[in-house]
């Protein structure tokens, strides 16, 4: 396991380099001078030359990259021009708000996936099976923004049960907080849950024609037994791979539920800045977002060699 | 769903055990839908209607004569808009996977039947690409581009490069083992001649059905970018911002959000049926079984 762990975090390496230059080359490249960004179009080409020299900017590029690399690596992400915050200050106040968005989701998405996978899988074929299996199919259909607007429609201006944006710190009212976070939840959990469904599902029902299930079966062993501590484990490897890919659709996805609910996470602040054209917040956020997108894939592939023993030996 | 992932578990998903091989009336259905959604894009400009036109005297009309899906918020043609959304759509959804299927679809390939230090090099790259969850990098790339229908298609077209890229080298992989290539090399054939005329017709079909899946999913992003306002820009209308514009008198009017979010749905869903049809279809792994 330890040579396991060494061999990714190796490769983890040039990967977070790799990302930190594809978002430096971004933020340089592509047109928009951050000189006339901060001054705006009036300013005097004088003007413009003097911040360019300040804040480095007329230096060749690869020195830029790499004393940018040298402040990232110390924890200086920048600094917004607009409101005065550094980077890290904004993303640390709005990371909570993100990570307790996603794992509602994830819990709401696996409380409804795993269940309904097993269901189908002990029945495959039969008209419950195809049922659900066609409406997850269908839900894979609905982005996220399209489900949030009938979320609202439904629960919000219909109903008036919850409300339809809006934030109140957990510290403040716990059980405010969690009545601001049902409808974004839910709707991530809409995008999540027929994901897990359809891969559990058809591992799981070729996990049930296994010969240790049919042993099982025959010592009399209880069907729940078998399914939740004989079928789960080995049919939840695929799951967890899906789990991994599946971060950056809900990254992806929290993004759009963040502004649709305006819960001020790390996803609105990107919209944010984008909006303001802060353009360095934009650069610390996109490259703080991949950064951890890269980590959370490292640790899945973690927690996929600690479920299949054939991976961390090297025989996969 | 809004991302560009969509193939990543192709290489791991199952298709459902029990499924016919012979498409279904919802197949048929899903043919009918697009070929209806493709004339309305075509032939939907020779209506007598325009998609900018305000009138600001008949907001939020209910459908009439004049109006046939009523007016939006500030007394546009609701129908009008609507077929130049599905213009967007189909433009954007189209051209970005053509993009992805070019590009991605000639490294694949060439990875999978080469292999060696080409195969590393185009592998590591397209994992950097994977790196960034594909809706920050698409939101990024616009901020600092301008938001354009070009940039747009562009950039979404990219982001599908890695997904095309690995289903390619995934079929070629498997298909480079296979006797009627060996043959042919024993025949002495060039590289050229048997990448073109003996690889490339076998992986063009798996490629064709991801190509549907891959335009789903452009859609999908499209609206999402143009319904946040960071899409297609004003005042040309993308479903994506129907229904962002229609989010803003949900009590009102609901329906001017929910007409684009239902053809919309019925959009993507069809690309999705017909993708994953051929998709079956086409699966050597089904034939084995």
């Amino acid at each position: 396991m330890p040579g396991f762990v060494a061999r990714r975090l190796l490769y983890l390496v040039p990967v977070l380099v790799a990302v930190s230059l594809l978002t430096f080359l971004i933020a340089s490249l592509l047109p928009g001078d951050l000189a006339y960004v901060i001054l705006g179009d009036q300013a005097t080409p004088e003007k413009v030359a003097a911040l360019r020299h300040d804040m480095g900017l007329d230096q060749p590029i690869w020195w830029r990259y790499l004393s940018w690399l040298g402040h990232v690596l110390q924890g200086d992400f920048g600094r917004s021009f607009r409101t005065g915050q550094t980077v890290l200050q904004a993303v640390a106040e709005r990371l909570p708000v993100s990570f307790e968005l996603m794992i509602m989701a994830e819990i709401i998405g696996v409380a409804v996936g795993v269940p309904l996978a097993i269901a189908c899988a002990v029945r495959s074929g039969s008209a419950f099976d195809r049922f659900m299996t066609g409406t997850a199919f269908g839900m894979l259909s609905v982005p996220a923004f399209l489900a949030a607007i009938l979320l609202i429609y439904l629960f919000a201006v219909e109903l008036r049960w919850l409300p339809a944006t809006g934030y109140i710190p957990f510290e403040e009212d716990p059980l405010g907080n969690l009545r601001f976070l049902v409808l974004p939840a839910l709707t991530l959990a809409l995008a999540e849950w027929p994901g897990i469904m359809r891969v559990l599902r058809s591992d799981m029902i070729a996990t049930l024609q296994e010969d240790y299930i049919a042993l099982a079966k025959a010592k009399g062993l209880k069907a729940s037994r078998i399914l939740f501590v004989h079928a789960l484990k080995p049919s939840s490897l695929t799951l967890v791979t899906v789990t991994g890919i599946n971060i950056g659709r809900l990254i992806g996805g929290a993004v759009i539920v963040e502004t649709i609910f305006a819960l001020p996470g790390i996803g609105r602040l990107l919209v944010g800045a984008i909006y303001t054209r802060d353009l360095v917040i934009l650069q610390g956020v996109v490259l703080f977002v991949a950064a951890g997108f890269v980590l959370m894939n490292f640790i899945v592939d973690l927690f996929y060699a600690v479920l299949d023993p054939r991976i961390r030996h090297g025989h996969a | 769903m809004a991302t560009l992932e969509l193939g990543l578990d192709d290489e791991v998903a199952v298709a459902p055990i029990g499924r016919k091989r012979q498409p279904g009336p919802l197949f048929w259905a899903a043919i009918a839908w697009m070929g209806f959604v493709f004339a309305a894009a075509a032939f939907g400009g020779l209506l007598p209607f325009s998609p900018t036109d305000m009138d600001m005297l008949e907001r939020r009309a209910m459908p009439s004569a004049l109006h046939w899906l009523g007016t939006d918020g500030l007394g546009r043609d609701e129908l009008a808009r609507l077929i130049q959304g599905a213009r967007i759509s189909l433009i954007v959804g189209l051209c970005a996977p053509v993009i992805g299927i070019t590009i991605g679809g000639a490294l694949g390939i060439l990875a999978g039947y080469f292999r060696g230090r080409f195969e590393t090099l185009v592998v590591g790259s397209m994992d950097v690409l994977l790196a960034f969850p594909p809706l920050i990098l698409a939101l990024a790339v616009t901020a600092y581009l301008g938001q354009s229908i070009l940039n747009l298609t562009c950039i979404l077209g990219v982001l599908g490069i890695p997904a095309f890229m690995r289903v390619a080298r995934a079929a070629t992989l498997t298909l480079a083992r296979r006797e009627f290539v060996i043959a042919a090399q024993a025949l002495g054939a060039t590289h050229p001649r048997i990448l073109l005329r003996e690889l490339l017709p076998n992986v063009i079909l798996p490629l064709f059905a991801f190509f549907l899946l891959g335009v789903a999913v452009t859609i999908v992003v499209e609206g999402a970018l143009s319904f946040l306002g960071l899409g297609v820009p004003p005042p040309v209308s993308s479903w994506g911002s129907m229904i962002g514009e229609g989010r803003e008198s949900l009590e009102m009017a609901p329906r001017l959000a929910f007409i684009p979010a239902v053809t919309m749905f019925l959009t993507v869903l069809s690309f999705n049926l017909i993708g994953d049809t051929l998709r079956a279809l086409t699966d050597p792994r089904q034939g084995a079984l």
